[in-house]
């Protein structure tokens, strides 16, 4: 009964996603607005539907129903209860329920708290936000349907992928669909401008806390999945380059463009054009993401060919949204008013370059993920493109910016003073030569870690002396500085938070990458191996029993310096339904480094293959990205994005937001 | 074993055969000689495990990667350069053994996108500079010149009128 609640309430939320998609836009069309009043109530309609459908599908996994087939495929009634809830979304159909929910979530939010946007823009907007739902909910019930019952049900569930056991599946995937679905506003705000023909600063206004919320939830995500990957998968490597991590990472560096040149055009009414079009790619490469993840592409074009349905549902869907985007933008976009002029050297030619720089590095991803696959359809021939391409094309325009970045939040609109800021920006650039000395003396270290670290200094010492600057430390009285920080906008306290979160991970990767070491050694009880300053001591081996698993733990005594500093336990856990083991690993934290120890084969004379890795400044890659969307939730409490923008009336009689400084 | 794994469990349920828990390099693997196992790792960090997605020999446990790190090393054991070991492994294997592929017609696309995006998108924003620059110098060279009821409205202002 419940999974066919669940599923008649996803077949009446498509209905209600047809009527939003509909009506709402004809009455903005024709001016009625009885018509655009029905966008917000069906918004919030279809976000209870899908909630009830979500809840039902819950459900079906909390109470082990296995005459569900993807429960049966997926669950087992001896998980933990927090496992039987994540593993809703461990498997294709539930994630793709996931994923329609938080796009109905995001809809409702819209509805509910868009009430400053003016009726005709917020219609359109979500009617064009109910065309993508729309498009999912028949995608989900025609080739993903989670709710499929089994004729006979089974005794018992196939328990789901042990390596998916893990906490990070409660926070990784929805963390990455808010920020992947979030994008979707943005979207649904570009097109709604395209077919009203008219954009301004106030619609820079309303898009930019939604773009910011969903960047944010994005850059968690990642992170998170990085983390967890860093922590679970047993070697300690934490980004791969690999075509499903590069999925998501291109919506967040097209995402991280729409911030910036959103901010051009909220203040000076310029790039509006370009604002519009990086809104629609920025979607465009979520549903890119959610292609290449989905068909099976990935693995091979041939793979694609063997189950094709799934895939070109969805390829259908990404051709119809982005090239429909793509020809409503050719044919609307001329028609768009260009705004406010600037000199090059200025703020807003700082965040054009950004947008450059930005734009290059994830065509770069987008072609190194693409290229082979294009590559084998065309001729037939195959290539790999790996890490090591990224490192070459990737990184030096990533540095490139890097060093940018610090110049662009000095600048002044509209003219800026290069030498002035340059000068402003000594003192960072100081700090920058200290640490890139300090190290060649102190290490002798290659260049890169140098200059690694150099520009990690340099992009956090430069987002601190926006700060400083501003708030006059170190010059005025101390109640003074109190006070400029106080009064500060939460908006520039964002973006230094922001720059110095992305300088953070920068560090952690220089030091992850320049100055970890490893040991790969088989040991046996008793047995000693040094790394760095510390000593391993295999002290012994012990098995239990997990709810679901056994568990062989070895147990290593650390030493640093001949000092005893404590106890690592990594294991190894064997999964009988699925027969697959898993390791985990230990991992102590000194400072924000770590010492991370995983376990391999145990050979038949019962010597233990292990390794053994030091990990400076690990995790700071990690605690970057926090303090990244730190940043961004600062700037999402400006005052201006509360308050909103005036409302289309008296904004023909000159719009407040003209008078308020820049920031 | 990766986070792509991770997220591809999470998606396609085919996948799941291929998860097992890595260990990739093996204590029984490493060469004595320390620079000689630095450039084997090296160099297997360049060369894909063609049976895995997108994973190099050094980061799968596939035993076909283990046996190619076996091979990797044998070669520079025998005194092959980073060139040869390479050269043997594309000759036997393909390109696609390559995770970095190498510059050729074919890859040459691959190779210059990013330098020609960039190149592109700083043409494209230096030609919208020249032209507004060229605009804005026309406009200042030449001022509309005032229309009569401009002229009218100056005269009364500046009191030219009353004189």
């Amino acid at each position: 009964m419940i999974p066919e609640l669940g599923h008649f309430a996803l077949v009446l939320a498509l209905a209600i996603a047809l009527v939003q998609s509909t009506v709402p836009l004809y009455g903005a069309r024709t001016g009625d607005t009885t018509l655009m009043g029905v966008a917000a109530p069906t918004a919030l309609a279809q976000f209870a539907f899908v909630a009830i459908s979500f809840a039902a599908l819950v459900t079906c996994y909390v109470t082990s129903d296995f005459s569900v087939a993807t429960v049966f495929e997926n669950s087992h009634s001896s998980m933990p209860l927090l496992y039987k809830f994540t593993s809703v979304w461990g498997n294709h159909e539930g994630s793709m329920l996931l994923w329609v929910l938080i796009l109905s979530v995001f809809g409702a939010l819209v509805a509910a708290f868009g009430s400053n946007i003016p009726a005709p823009l917020k219609a359109t907007v979500l009617s064009v936000q109910s065309w993508v739902a729309a498009a999912f909910y028949v995608f989900i019930l025609a080739t993903s349907n989670p709710f499929i019952r089994l004729a006979q049900a089974p005794f018992e569930g196939r328990d789901l992928n042990p390596i998916l056991q893990d906490f990070g599946l409660a926070v990784h995937p929805p963390m990455l669909y808010l920020g992947y679905v979030g994008f979707s506003i943005s979207f649904a705000f570009a097109i709604a401008a395209l077919i009203e023909g008219r954009i301004d600063a106030a619609w820079a206004r309303w898009v930019r806390p939604w773009t910011l919320i969903a960047w944010i939830c994005l850059t968690l995500g990642i992170a998170m999945g990085s983390f967890w990957a860093y922590y679970t998968l047993g070697w300690g490597g934490w980004w791969y380059w690999d075509p499903v991590e590069n999925a998501s990472f291109m919506p967040w560096l097209a995402g991280t463009a729409l911030l910036h040149s959103a901010l051009v055009m909220e203040k000076r009414e310029a790039l509006k054009v370009w604002t519009i079009l990086l809104a629609i790619l920025t979607f465009s490469l979520s549903l890119i993401g959610t292609f290449l993840v989905r068909s099976g592409v990935l693995t091979s074009v041939h793979a694609f060919a063997s189950d094709p349905w799934r895939g070109t549902f969805i390829l259908a869907i990404l051709v119809l949204f982005i090239g429909g985007a793509l020809a409503l933008y050719a044919w609307r976009a001329p028609m768009l008013k260009q705004g406010g002029l600037f000199a090059p050297i200025s703020r807003e030619g700082a965040l054009v370059l950004n947008n450059l720089f930005l734009t290059t590095t994830c065509g770069t991803v987008f072609i190194g993920t693409l290229y082979p696959l294009a590559l084998e359809a065309l001729t037939r021939a195959k290539i790999s493109v790996g890490a090591p391409y990224f490192d070459w094309t990737f990184g030096p325009l990533f540095i490139v910016l890097m060093i940018a970045v610090p110049f662009g939040p000095l600048l002044a609109w509209k003219r800026g003073d290069l030498k002035g800021v340059t000068q402003r920006l000594t003192a960072a650039f100081g700090l920058a030569v200290i640490g890139i000395l300090v190290v060649c003396v102190a290490e002798g270290r290659p260049v890169l870690a140098a200059a690694g670290l150099g520009i990690a200094t340099f992009v956090i010492a430069g987002a601190a002396t926006d700060l400083i600057e501003r708030t006059g430390l170190w010059r005025a009285p101390f109640p003074i500085v109190v006070r400029r920080a106080v009064g500060l906008p939460r908006s520039a306290w964002g973006t230094a938070f922001a720059h110095i979160g992305l300088g953070i991970t920068l560090l952690g990767i220089v030091g992850e990458t320049q100055w970890g070491g490893e040991q790969i050694v088989s040991l046996r009880q008793g047995d000693k191996v040094a790394l760095r300053h510390y000593d391993f001591t295999f002290e012994g081996t012990s098995s239990r029993n997990g709810p679901n698993y056994k568990e062989l733990a070895v147990r290593f005594a650390v030493h640093r310096n001949g000092e005893l500093i404590g106890e690592m336990v990594p294991t190894k856990r064997t999964f009988p339904t699925r027969d697959m083991t898993t390791t985990e690993a230990a991992l102590m934290t000194r400072g924000v480094s770590q010492l991370y120890v995983s376990l391999g084969d145990v050979s038949k004379d019962g010597a233990v293959a292990v390794r053994i890795y030091h990990k400076p400044l690990v995790l700071l890659i990690w605690l970057g990205a926090v303090v990244m969307a730190f940043g961004g939730g600062l700037s999402l409490s400006d005052r201006r994005l509360r308050v909103g923008a005036p409302k289309p009336a008296k904004a023909k009689a000159k719009p407040k937001a003209a008078l308020q400084p820049a920031e | 074993m990766r986070i792509s794994t991770i997220i591809r469990l999470l998606f396609v349920a085919a996948a799941l055969a291929a998860a097992t828990p890595s260990f990739a390099v093996r204590p029984d693997e490493i060469l004595p000689d320390p620079k000689l196992e630095a450039r084997a790792r090296v160099l297997s960090h360049e060369l894909r495990c063609m049976v895995c997605q997108n994973q190099s020999i050094d980061d799968s446990d596939a035993p076909l990667a283990h046996d190619l790190r076996v091979l990797v090393r044998e070669r520079l054991k025998a005194g092959d350069t980073d060139r040869q070991v390479l050269d043997f492994l594309v000759a036997r294997y393909g390109e696609f053994v390559l995770l970095k592929p190498r510059f050729e017609w074919r890859t040459a696309p691959l190779w210059l996108a990013p330098i020609a995006i960039l190149l592109i998108g700083a043409a494209v924003l230096g030609a919208a500079v020249h032209r507004r620059r060229r605009r804005r110098a026309a406009r200042s060279d030449a001022p509309a010149p005032l229309s009569e009821s401009e002229q009218a409205r100056l005269a009364e202002l500046t009191g030219a009128g009353r004189n």
